[in-house]
């Protein structure tokens, strides 16, 4: 049981851990300058280029870097605007009573029906088509969800005997939950944003491929694949290897998610404290 | 004649759709005095020491008077209560499992009330601890200070939740059924630990049991209640000895076959 989820661990960090890597490495070193268009048009592999050239001649594994740099740009930012964010209105709404909670648990669900894409469109629309703007309507679709997952999270760790226990010796309520409340719902809390990274790498690459991510000269792995799809018989590389990478880092951040939720589990802490 | 340190008048619990679940229960207990709430299970026991330190989950209403150490509880602020609490009256209930934070080591949890209470840091608060939890009779209390609840056994796990009350340095001990989840043998040492530390310290005890053999081991005085109210009180003995209520003479019944059929039991089972 442990070993199988180390393994699972294991295997998912080093998934997430090549696109990492092409990421650092991209800071100090490409292969060609993201502008150089010298390589001749759609060329295969080889010949100078790892993967060969995209139809406007500039070498593909380049654009994979710097790709890799905006899907975790994109992972990351999304994240800690819905941890950021997500956190703070449930930890309000489960403290709530009354009318606060329930109006902002219906707000809530609203914006979790809300197709991330129409909100996308919004906020690309009322400023303009960045990475930011994508990070920023992927990120509040996402505090939605961490927002309820909190909010229950919370409610949940205010029921046990332990809070009421606290209580009675007189801690305030501000100690009670730095000390008592986070830690308890981290292990959950600390899984689900792990998946919600996946899914913002997923939904920057589909607003990318829809035009509505970072724009041109930027290489997003999403326009990548819609850019390489008019010429996929010819040139499978262009779109193969973006979509590679793509299925590479969410499968690796869903990996760790999954390993980490044994990990975390504080009956698996037995092992940790006896040795 | 001093002022009770509990004084608990017309206290009346109801949910939020009028049900009532404690009705006009009064009773007093003085500094160092001992009383037993005793009654079947969902008789009110528990719903009344959680009101006696404004505790109630929200949507419940009170009404009447609970007077601790000076401070009327019932209706009071946030920040009143939280003076109260710990000082006043500090409580150890039923659960050993689920009233100790499972991602806390134990020496920290107890840490916790005595860095508030008497203001230690440092080696000095770890001195304390230690000696907390050789107050309450732990083997090795360096090593159980740094364990996590789930890794000491339910016993000690009790006696962890009665150093962490005892760090309060309150005027009441409330102990809710402290000994229910424990089995019989770990049960008597409990109940006689309890005893002798708020002899030491001459506190006040308001002891909740359904079971009368129970609170007759830790008080002199008993309240009976059913259904919310009280229906008999009165010293141990007497009631024990000549219960006057036909509800209360079951309780006593009970207590006695409970006790023979453990006893019964457990001569079966070796
Ligand atoms: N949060 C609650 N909401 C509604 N009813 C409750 C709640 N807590 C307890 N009760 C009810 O109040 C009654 C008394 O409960 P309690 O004080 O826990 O009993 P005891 O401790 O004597 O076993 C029971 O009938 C129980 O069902
Ligand atoms: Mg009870």
């Amino acid at each position: 049981m442990k070993r199988r989820s180390s393994l699972t661990l294991w295997t998912g960090a080093v998934f997430a851990g090549l696109v990492v890597l092409l990421a650092l490495v991209s800071l100090f070193w490409l292969p060609y300058d993201s502008d150089d268009t010298s390589g001749g048009r759609l060329t295969g592999p080889g010949g100078g280029h790892l993967l060969g050239t995209d139809k406007l001649g500039r070498d593909l594994f380049t654009q994979l870097m710097t790709g890799s740099r905006i899907a975790l740009q994109a992972g990351l930012g999304s994240v800690a605007v819905a941890a950021l964010l997500g956190v703070t209105l449930g930890l309000l709404a489960a403290f709530a009573q009354g009318w606060f909670d329930d109006t902002l648990s219906a707000l809530l669900d609203i914006l979790i029906a809300f197709p991330t894409l129409l909100l996308a469109m919004l906020i690309v629309a009322a400023r303009s088509a960045t990475l930011g703007s994508a990070i920023l309507a992927i990120g509040l679709a996402q505090s939605a969800v961490v927002a309820r997952l909190t909010r229950i999270l919370v409610k949940r760790v205010l029921a046990q005997d332990y809070i009421t226990a606290s209580r009675t010796s007189g801690t305030t309520w501000p100690r009670i939950v730095a000390g008592h409340v986070l830690p308890n719902m981290w292990p959950t809390l600390a899984v689900n944003l792990a998946l919600q990274f996946g899914l913002a790498v997923l939904a920057e690459a589909g607003l990318s491929y829809l035009g509505l991510g970072a724009p041109p000269p930027n290489a997003s792995w999403g326009r990548m694949l819609q850019e390489a799809q008019a010429t996929f018989t010819t040139a499978p590389a262009g779109a193969l290897a973006p979509g590679v990478l793509l299925v590479l880092l969410v499968i690796g951040v869903n990996l760790v998610a999954d390993g980490l939720r044994d990990v975390l589990d504080p009956t698996a802490r037995k092992d940790r404290a006896a040795a | 004649m001093t002022e009770p340190l509990l004084t608990v008048d017309g206290l009346t619990v109801r949910t939020g759709t009028g049900r009532e679940l404690v009705s006009g229960l009064a009773f007093e207990i003085a500094p160092g005095e001992r009383l037993g709430l005793i009654g079947e299970s969902g008789s009110g026991k528990s719903l009344t020491t959680l009101a006696v330190l404004g505790l109630l989950p929200a949507g419940m209403t009170v009404t009447g008077s609970v007077r601790l150490d000076g401070t009327q509880i019932v209706g009071a602020s946030e920040k009143t209560l939280v003076g109260v609490r710990g000082r006043s009256a500090a409580v150890v209930f039923q659960e050993p499992l689920t009233a100790l934070d499972p991602l806390m080591r134990v020496g920290k949890q107890i840490a916790e009330p005595l860095r508030r209470r008497r203001d230690l840091k440092g080696t000095a608060l770890k001195a304390a601890v230690v000696d907390l939890l050789e107050q309450v009779r732990l083997p090795e209390p360096d090593r159980i200070a740094r364990a996590f609840p789930h890794e000491i056994s339910g016993g000690q796990r009790q006696r962890v939740a009665l150093a962490m009350a005892l760090a309060c340095d309150p005027a009441l001990l409330v102990a809710d059924e402290p000994t229910t989840a424990l089995d019989v043998t770990v049960q008597a040492e409990m109940l006689d630990l309890i005893d002798g530390l708020v002899r030491d310290r001459g506190m006040a005890v308001l002891f909740v049991s359904h079971d009368l053999a129970v609170v007759a081991k830790v008080t002199d005085r008993v309240l009976v209640m059913k259904d919310g109210r009280a229906v008999e009180s009165g010293a141990v003995t007497d009631v024990v000895r000549a219960p006057r209520e036909a509800y209360t003479r079951a309780l006593v019944d009970s207590a006695r076959q409970l006790e023979a059929a453990l006893d019964l039991d457990l001569g079966d089972a070796r």
